[in-house]
């Protein structure tokens, strides 16, 4: 059964949370990919205030597709998440708790969850008309000249979503297919 | 000699991007239920039930099935008889344009690869031509996302790595992509040709239904060995452990040089899309 967590959540909160565990989101995220990073973390280092609080903060490695008809958002789904390696460290010493996305994680990513008290959840890749409908609100807080890849704030229920690397660095892309291989070899 | 209007073509691509995008081939929704059937692993089991919620739910809603509805591969086989009234090229990005619009679709594109600034209607479309005999024309719409463009390589093989040499390499390819291209996968393999036909032949096998084996039973016997020996690896949907890391492994080839074995390995997601239409 999966567990029900509310956002934005602590270190604290995020330090409970298990690699493998099933999570049911509901609360406030924010999306940034690739470039909404990038802008983020140069105003960091020049020291200007960002457009969101980081404070405690999920954010969701997605670019939806525009809303049809009377849908609050398009579909969206993650997107791959190595690609955010670069900046992730900084966002997390900088207040980011929670990272929605898929695929691999650097280890300077995972240092700094470990340090600050932070997880990485996977959401399901390709799993984007599915995953819209646990949006219930969206709106836009910056770089709208960014298009898709603007950063919004999305109110979300029950978002399903797996805790891929927790905050002690266990990791279910090995776990999980370790223990997969070694079920075979116990047939 | 026939002639097309090209304002016809670009309501065709128009109509491909978006059907691709809301709808997934036969043959590829028979290939996940079936492997969903022959999951082992429960975990597995649910990614493998959401992934076909979600493909039910786009197609019912007429929605995109995934957020990247990607680069707009477009193929056209163009008969020698035909006359194209009109700029073709123009045609099928102005389709590309419409489809995208009208269709909620994801605009995905920049215009340079370095200064990247969004060209806000998903063109220009890559397109690829082929002449063939006759006066018919078929254009095939593909849209590709990136989370597994990514993943793909290429590689200038020596003819001694031989058969074993394409195999690992084919492997290697998928091992390294682990979760990332959002597994199950659908693999595309070119052998032979040159540098860049090989990748070309890579893209080419994606079309493929994933039901219809290469015609050479040589070719057949890779495709089916790959697949076990991929779905041996344990990296399963998403990545999270099971069987199912592959749907399908399609290989096309080409003659090649005496000196070389170029392979590509162009990896797809469990949405592969393409929809065709002859004009």
């Amino acid at each position: 059964m999966a567990k029900r967590l509310q956002v934005p959540f602590t270190p604290e909160e995020a330090r409970k949370l298990k690699s493998g565990e099933s999570v049911l989101l509901s609360g406030i995220i924010y999306t940034a990919r690739d470039a909404a990073h990038k802008r983020l973390v140069e105003l960091l280092s020049q020291g200007k205030p960002l457009p969101l609080d980081l404070q405690n903060a999920t954010i969701y490695y997605v670019g939806p597709t525009p809303p049809k008809g009377d849908q609050v958002i398009g579909s969206a789904g993650p997107t791959t998440s190595y690609r955010m390696d670069a900046y992730s460290p900084i966002l997390i010493a900088n207040g980011e708790t929670g990272m929605i996305g898929k695929g691999k994680r650097g280890p300077e990513v995972i240092a700094a969850m470990q340090q600050y008290g932070a997880v990485y959840f996977g959401a399901i890749g390709g799993a984007g008309a599915l995953l819209s409908n646990c949006i219930t609100k969206a709106e836009l807080v910056a770089y709208e000249d960014l298009g898709a890849e603007a950063i919004r704030r999305l109110e979300v229920k029950d978002l399903p979503v797996t805790v891929i690397i927790d905050a002690e660095g266990n990791n279910l892309y090995e776990t999980g297919r370790k223990k997969y291989l070694t079920s075979l070899a116990t047939l | 000699m026939r002639e097309i209007q090209a304002q016809a073509i670009t309501q065709v691509v128009r109509k491909l991007c978006m059907q691709a995008n809301y709808h997934l081939s036969p043959d590829l929704k028979d290939r996940i239920l079936a492997s969903r059937a022959q999951e082992p692993w429960k975990p597995a089991q649910e990614i493998l039930d959401r992934i076909i919620e979600n493909y039910q739910i786009a197609e019912k809603k007429e929605v995109a099935i995934c957020q990247d509805t990607g680069m707009a591969c477009v193929f056209v086989e163009l008969g020698q008889e035909v006359h194209i009234i009109g700029d073709l090229r123009q045609a099928i990005d102005e389709g590309v344009r419409q489809g995208y619009a009208d269709g909620c679709l994801r605009k995905s594109v920049v215009a340079d690869p370095l200064r990247r600034v969004n060209t806000q209607d998903n063109t220009p479309a890559m397109v690829y031509y082929d002449m063939v005999p006759g006066d018919s024309f078929k254009i095939t719409v593909a849209p590709k996302g990136f989370g597994s463009e990514n993943m793909s390589q290429l590689k200038m093989l020596k003819p001694s790595d031989g058969v074993e040499g394409v195999k690992e390499f084919v492997l290697k390819a998928v091992e390294e992509a682990g979760p990332n291209p959002c597994p199950p996968i659908v693999v595309g393999v070119g052998i032979g040709g040159t540098f860049d036909k090989v990748a070309y032949l890579a893209k080419k096998a994606l079309l493929r239904p994933v039901d219809q084996p290469n015609p050479d039973p040589f070719y057949q016997e890779m495709e089916s060995e790959l697949l076990e020996k991929i779905n041996r690896l344990g990296i399963g949907p998403q990545g999270f452990g099971g069987k199912t890391t592959a749907l399908a492994v399609n290989i096309e080839t080409l003659p090649t040089h005496i000196a070389g074995l170029p392979v590509a390995v162009n990896i797809n997601c469990h949405v592969t899309r393409h929809q065709t239409e002859v004009l």
